[in-house]
């Protein structure tokens, strides 16, 4: 008791002392950048100072450096006192899930009843909390995305944001498999993505052949990339592992671009062919689907059509990695993860694992890819740029390693908050970069860091984070 | 007729640079027997364990393995996984290496992942549950369900690795590896650590091994109660040298032995620099 409070008053002169340090910095820094202003009115160049400016800029700093310091030195007290909130919050909102689910009901009314142009957004609320409160998370998730596009059918706006919020939560998925099981650090997904594009594209085009026959092609063509790009790598771990994969998507997207017999380059790839309702294209004319099934043409079918076609990509995505997880190479996997050594010792060839999980993770981001290339009919390698890579990964490890629910969550977050936050342009990253920090604080680990295991002998236990590895490369 | 010995080292040298770790050491290790290796801090025993396991390859000599049906295996050119594959020779570390984050279970589902990868059809078959599969996973399971009990951990079976206690951790290692039906089983210092009580559990488990399976054991250790009480056969090494090797009878009156442990006594070191005239 004495000693806390004893040490309290050292805690703020520390961070006093360390303010006092970091506005000294910051005046160094700033005293020519925003201290002066070169002004040429005159024809005379000659500086003008501006010390409000710089007053500001250096208190904002050593105010900004003064609470992160004392925060910092109270990190353990502030962390517990924020996760015991989380998890009151989350216990409150389970006992008063009547008066909660009430109370929604009741604003959607009311919203239906205000602004009946939106009331499937009111509904789908609803129908959330509703699945959410009696069924638990995941089925609710996906029951949502099951009814989305009957609710949202006359607003292609919402189903195309969908549609990218689906194909992101595969690509998550996909990686998962590659960072999250198998714990190799990979900066180059959206490589594989571009593969599985361009490669469904030049041979849609080349052969005519049917989406059903060429996204398993894009797959493949994916998954031999991936093994093409895991043999160098298999000796390297860690940062290592990270600035190669990070230079082989950078590859990859530089012979996209100069490759221009192949892939025209720059100009990108257009007028790829649609994908079809299992042959039956959706046109207008008389061998469309609309005729065909004896409804009106309406171009709206073709979304509805994608929307589900990546939910199901999607789905088998996450089925495959669950079963995956309970086979000897997922296991296998987890383990290379937790300790190579171990593995090495146990029989278990370390190169073929590693090969396995790149090939698979490569395999989805391919059929991804190849589903990217026909919602959009054209590709080009703006599409695959290193900070695509960066979304998959920073939507894994925000989603919890390894958690294919985590992933899916952060994956719908990330995505639907670009959107949302559309009108500020310019403040997007900032926002990103700050949810981000704050995530990497208070959930270190991600939003769902715990590990289910894959066998049990009498009872399922959750597995803290705190036991699990998160890889070495 | 199989070979008598389990394993035989010959003329096993291991150079790090300038540094001599080993020094045309040979030995042999007698089929079902526990063989203990020996020797002050830095004699080389884990470098020798590193070799034989493939952790290390050896600057030369040779190391055989044969197993009771008459094949013989040459471990100097094959890498880790594969002495631990083909051969079944398992080991455990000297600082534990389980799969921390992994339950006690998934730990001895992990080892024998070979058996259950053949089992699923590298995948095909086990991705939709075919009952070939499902079958070699319920008997994996038992198999691990089996060494859980003789370790003891049966009811920390669907326990993190990573939270067991250090000596549980210990044993859990050791039915890791003997789930890879190993027939030689390399540890290095499983009792470092353990408490009394622990070490004799130890021992009991050791013999168990010895009696009701078909793996022979080698293992480095300093705990002198372990060593003395269940080794058939002891080596023992100083400065990448074999300097003496017996029975444990023989071995604890060795004067080389009690030399390289406790030093020299003060006249023989006069005796020896006179030699050298110093």
């Amino acid at each position: 008791m004495s000693a806390s409070s004893a040490a309290k008053p050292s805690v703020v002169t520390h961070a006093l002392k360390d303010a006092l340090i970091a506005g000294i910095v910051a005046f160094g820094l700033f005293v020519l950048l925003l201290g002066f202003l070169a002004d040429d009115t005159l024809g005379k160049l000659r500086p003008l100072p501006r010390p409000v400016l710089l007053a500001a800029a250096v208190g904002i700093v050593f105010v900004g450096r003064f609470l992160v310091s004392l925060l910092y030195y109270n990190a353990a007290a502030l962390r517990l006192l924020l996760g015991e909130l989380f998890v009151s919050i989350l216990a409150l909102a389970k006992r008063f899930r009547f008066a909660l689910l009430a109370a929604m009901v009741a604003l959607a009314i009311a919203w239906v009843l205000y602004s009946p142009g939106d009331w499937p957004l009111a509904t789908m609320i609803v129908v959330a909390i509703l699945f959410a409160v009696w069924l638990g998370l995941t089925p609710a998730l996906l029951a949502l995305a099951v009814l989305f596009p009957i609710a949202f059918y006359s607003n292609p706006y919402y189903l195309g944001i969908a549609i990218i919020i689906l194909t992101y939560v595969m690509l998550g998925w996909g990686l998962n498999i590659v960072v999250g099981l198998a714990g190799l650090l990979d900066l180059g997904y959206v490589a594989f993505y571009a593969v599985g594009a361009y490669s469904y594209a030049i041979i849609a085009q080349a052969y005519g052949w049917s989406f059903w026959v060429c996204l398993p092609l894009a797959g493949l063509f994916a998954a031999f990339f991936g093994v093409l790009l895991g043999f160098p790598v298999l000796r390297l771990r860690g940062d290592y592992l990270a600035i190669v994969t990070l230079a082989f998507g950078e590859i990859v997207r530089i012979v996209l671009l100069n490759w221009v017999s192949l892939t025209n380059g720059p100009n990108g790839i257009g007028s790829i062919p649609r994908a079809s309702f299992f042959g039956v294209p959706f046109t207008a004319d008389d061998d469309g689907f609309a005729a065909r099934f004896g409804f009106e043409f309406d171009p709206t079918h073709r979304t509805v059509f994608l929307f589900y076609l990546i939910l199901a990509l999607a789905l088998i995505t996450n089925w495959v990695t669950i079963r995956l997880r309970k086979l000897p190479v997922g296991r296998a996997w987890e383990a290379l993860r937790e300790d190579e050594i171990a593995v090495r010792s146990l029989g278990i060839n370390p190169t073929n694992t590693k090969l396995t999980a790149f090939a698979i993770g490569a395999m989805f981001g391919g059929f991804a890819g190849a589903f990217f290339a026909t919602r959009q009919g054209f590709i080009s390698p703006d599409s695959f740029t290193f900070p695509e890579s960066a979304l998959i990964l920073a939507i894994v490890v925000l989603g919890g390693m390894g958690s294919q629910i985590g992933v899916a969550i952060a994956a719908i977050v990330m995505t639907a908050s670009f959107e949302l936050f559309r009108e500020f342009e310019q403040f997007r990253l900032v926002i990103f970069g700050f949810a981000m920090v704050g995530i990497m604080i208070w959930r270190p680990r991600g939003l769902i860091s715990s590990r289910e295991p894959s066998v049990y002998l009498k009872e399922r236990k959750t597995i803290s984070a705190e036991h699990v590895a998160e890889g070495h490369g | 007729m199989a070979h008598e010995a389990i394993l035989a080292l010959n003329g096993l040298t291991m150079r790090f640079g300038g540094l001599l770790a080993i020094d045309d050491l040979s030995f042999e290790a007698k089929r079902g027997d526990i063989t203990a290796l020996i020797g002050p801090n830095g004699a080389g025993k884990t470098t020798v364990f590193n070799c034989i396991t493939g952790f290390y390859e050896p600057t030369s000599g040779a190391i055989r393995v044969n197993h009771a049906g008459g094949k013989s295996f040459a471990l100097e050119k094959l890498p880790d996984f594969k002495i631990a594959k083909r051969v079944h020779v398992a080991r455990t570390f000297q600082n534990i290496r389980l799969f921390p984050g992994m339950t006690a279970l998934e730990n001895l589902m992990v080892a024998q992942h070979n058996v259950l990868m053949r089992a699923s059809g590298f995948t095909i078959f086990g991705l939709f549950g075919l009952p070939g599969y499902r079958r070699a996973e319920r008997e994996a399971v038992e198999l691990a369900r089996y060494w859980l009990e003789k370790t003891a951990l049966t009811d920390r079976a669907d326990d993190p690795a990573g939270s067991l206690p250090y000596g549980a951790q210990r044993r859990l290692e050791i039915a890791r590896a003997m789930c890879t039906k190993p027939v030689l089983l390399c540890l290095d210092e499983p009792a470092a650590g353990l408490n009394p009580r622990e070490s004799d559990e130890l021992n009991v488990l050791l013999r168990a091994i010895q009696k009701e399976t078909d793996t022979s054991i080698l293992l480095i250790e300093h705990d002198m109660n372990v060593v003395m009480e269940i080794s058939n056969r002891i080596v023992v090494l100083d400065h990448g040298k074999k300097i003496s090797e017996g029975t444990p009878e023989f071995i604890r009156n060795d004067p080389k032995v009690i030399a390289a442990y406790l030093g020299v006594e003060e006249d023989a070191v006069d005796a020896a620099e006179a030699e050298v005239g110093a």
